[in-house]
């Protein structure tokens, strides 16, 4: 059964975490993401779970691999400035392959920034957070409903692709208060995605011994298998190496298990990558993807009845890019498009990568605020 | 008998890649000594180290064994121990690793009191890295980081912990590997927060540029510089006193344990007891 709740996303998206079976939560305070390790520490311990502030950004999200790396799901919520601490812990997660759900509630940046004020510039950081070579998930709710279940996914894609896991959601849909419904556990798989395991002989176990664009296979600790987890390049029992081949296989499984995958399969799993909004016989689309879709709902709407036939695209899984769907929207719209972001044009920069073009329109701005329909109006009446 | 050492190493992995002489293969020994007289069975045990020639300590013990970040041991054993509190976590970290860009976690995983057992092996110098200047570098000695002698004041280590609230602090060299194998067995039956702060050699990369450039001229000078702390106690002179560092354990009390006090913040959410309020703590700021 579909629950109604009156909530906030950032409520929202902790809830999700538990009821995805994520029983730790290592954190931090900062603005605008706090809530989530408020409600995780009401809510873990009750379903005998731990959440625990620690001394700062690292340490939490250190603890959360850790507490992963043993067996159980974890999480971590943060906004800009903590990601930036974050960022060379969650290498670990990427080459160790260790599955962890990273919540980001985007403030404004860089730096301290604004603290308090919406924004949606942390999207390339959540492509490449850390340094050298790997392939994010990202997630990025578009509504109270979303942070629910974006999280809920998150989890699942951490789990089945073992590895650090991006939700975004912004300062504006983490504190939105106002009825979200929420599916039921069943149907969005809530805590049935857990990693493989390993079930032979201890003697025969070998975590990393894998195929190509396939994931780790790492068992929960203190069961008999032991095994070693390193950030050093390794082979496929675990131990550091440096052999020019196995460190390239490395590379290409860690961008393939992701990226390949995506490309080849369509997505990562069966719900939906984007979402798209009376397309079919639009004349212009509009792009815009986490609150600010919010805004072009009512855009797309006021622009109709104005005569105007336009369209929305709203990206949900950001990275990997819904490539083959964007080149269809190139080719259908040519220059008819906009891209709206609270960025200086981070996902334009992708989408310009994608078709190869730059004659779209771009409706952007990084000082805080959110863009209201009427701006998006104006400037998709611009373009006709 | 021997010791038969094979039942806990990752034999593969031998010999080590530390260089000749190194203490760190003596506390390894010593650790694993340790383990076998606490009775611990290595599939509940933990070893986690950070980055440094002591990061490569936990790749030679056959258990369930992780190499973090620089620094980050503690937040991650943290995270391994309240995941699975039955557990036995060993934490080995070096001077750099510990206090230096990891400080921040030593002092609040001491804090905590979480029952970990934290090794910090000092010798006095980031040697992996070739000799630049660490937390615990004597001041005066050369290194590649200040070539005209460190002027840096020096961490002690073991009083870090003690003010930090550590449960169990205690100090002992690789000198006498017995004596550190007691010492390590008291930690390691210690609950709460155990620091156990283990001097070692560095002889190629603290020794050389310091007139002790064998293993054991670097390990008579940690000779002179440590004696047990009852006869420490007793020493006169201030400035003696100050340029010696005690041994054998400094500080053992009664405290409670993180992982069983989050089981009564479990237990209050499950309401099978009261919420917790401040007549649960005789320490109350």
């Amino acid at each position: 059964m579909a629950r109604e709740v009156i909530s906030t996303g950032n409520e929202l998206a902790a809830k999700a975490a538990v009821e995805a079976g994520a029983r730790f939560f290592g954190g931090y305070p900062i603005t605008p993401s706090s809530e989530v390790m408020h409600v995780a520490s009401d809510l873990l311990p009750a379903v005998g779970g731990t959440a625990i502030q620690m001394e700062d950004e690292i340490a939490g999200i250190s603890a959360a691999i850790g507490a992963s790396a043993a067996g159980v799901k974890s999480f971590t919520a943060t906004s800009g400035p903590g990601i930036s601490l974050k960022a060379e812990q969650i290498g670990l997660a990427f080459i160790a392959e260790i599955p962890l759900v990273i919540v980001n509630v985007m403030r404004g940046g860089p730096s301290t920034g604004l603290p308090t004020r919406v924004s949606q510039a942390d999207i390339g950081q959540a492509q490449y957070p850390t340094h050298g070579d790997y392939a994010s998930i990202t997630l990025c709710a578009g509504s109270l409903s979303e942070c629910y279940t974006e999280t809920v996914r998150g989890f699942n894609l951490a789990e089945k692709y073992m590895t650090p896991v991006f939700v975004l959601l912004d300062e504006t849909i983490g504190h939105m208060h106002g009825k979200a419904v929420l599916p039921d556990l069943e149907e969005i798989e809530a805590n049935t995605v857990n990693r493989e395991r390993f079930d032979g002989d201890p003697a025969d176990y070998k975590p990393y011994d894998v195929p190509m664009n396939k994931p780790a296979v790492l068992n929960p600790m203190f069961e008999g298998y032991k095994y070693h987890v390193t950030g050093l390049h390794h082979g496929a029992e675990g131990f550091p190496t440096e052999d020019a081949e196995q460190c390239e296989f490395n590379i290409e499984r860690l961008v393939g298990k992701i990226n390949t995958v995506h490309l080849e399969n369509g997505g990562l799993d069966d719900l939906p990558d984007y979402e798209e909004v009376d397309l079919d016989d639009a004349e212009v689309c509009i792009i815009a993807y986490g609150s600010i879709a919010l805004g072009a709902y009512e855009a797309v709407k006021k622009l109709r009845s104005e005569g105007i036939k336009a369209g929305l695209f709203r990206p949900i899984m950001l990275w990997p890019s819904p490539i083959k769907r964007l080149e269809e929207l190139g080719k259908q719209f040519g220059d008819k498009i906009m891209v709206t972001e609270l960025n200086m044009g981070q996902y334009s920069k992708e989408i310009e990568r994608v078709i190869k073009r730059n004659d779209f329109t771009t409706l952007l701005k990084a000082n805080g605020r959110p863009i209201a329909p009427a701006e998006m109006v104006a400037k998709v009446k611009e373009m006709m | 008998m021997a010791f038969n050492y094979d039942k806990y190493l990752r034999v593969n992995k031998m010999p080590t890649l530390w260089c000749w002489g190194c203490g760190d293969g003596v506390i390894l020994k010593a650790t694993i000594r340790a383990i076998e007289k606490m009775g611990w069975d290595m599939k509940d045990v933990c070893v986690v180290s950070g980055i440094g020639c002591s990061g490569r300590f936990s790749s030679y013990i056959d258990c369930n064994t992780v190499h973090t970040t620089h620094g980050r041991t503690v937040a991650y054993a943290t995270g391994i121990k309240l995941a699975k509190p039955h557990a036995h976590v060993i934490v080995v970290a070096g001077d750099g690793d510990g206090l230096a860009i990891g400080g921040n976690h030593t002092i609040h995983g001491c804090r905590r009191n979480i029952d970990l057992n934290m090794i910090l092996i000092n010798n006095f110098i980031y040697g992996l890295t070739n000799s630049q200047t660490s937390p615990t570098t004597p001041r005066g000695f050369w290194t590649v980081s200040q070539k005209n002698g460190n002027i840096d004041p020096t961490f002690n280590a073991s009083n870090l912990a003690i003010g930090a609230g550590a449960s169990f602090v205690a100090r002992e060299s690789m000198i006498d590997p017995k004596k550190l194998e007691k010492i390590l067995v008291k930690g390691f039956s210690h609950k709460g927060f155990s620091f156990i702060e283990v001097l070692s050699n560095c002889h190629i990369n603290l020794g050389r540029k310091n007139k002790m450039a064998s293993a054991m001229d670097n390990l008579a000078w940690i000779d002179s510089i440590t004696m047990p702390v009852k006869k420490w106690e007793a020493l006169e002179d201030p400035i003696e006193k100050e340029n010696i560092l005690p041994t054998g354990v400094l500080r053992q009390v009664e405290q409670e344990e993180y992982c069983e006090m989050y089981k009564e913040i479990q237990d209050a959410a499950q309401g099978k007891r009261p919420k917790i309020t401040q007549d649960d703590f005789e320490k109350k700021i």
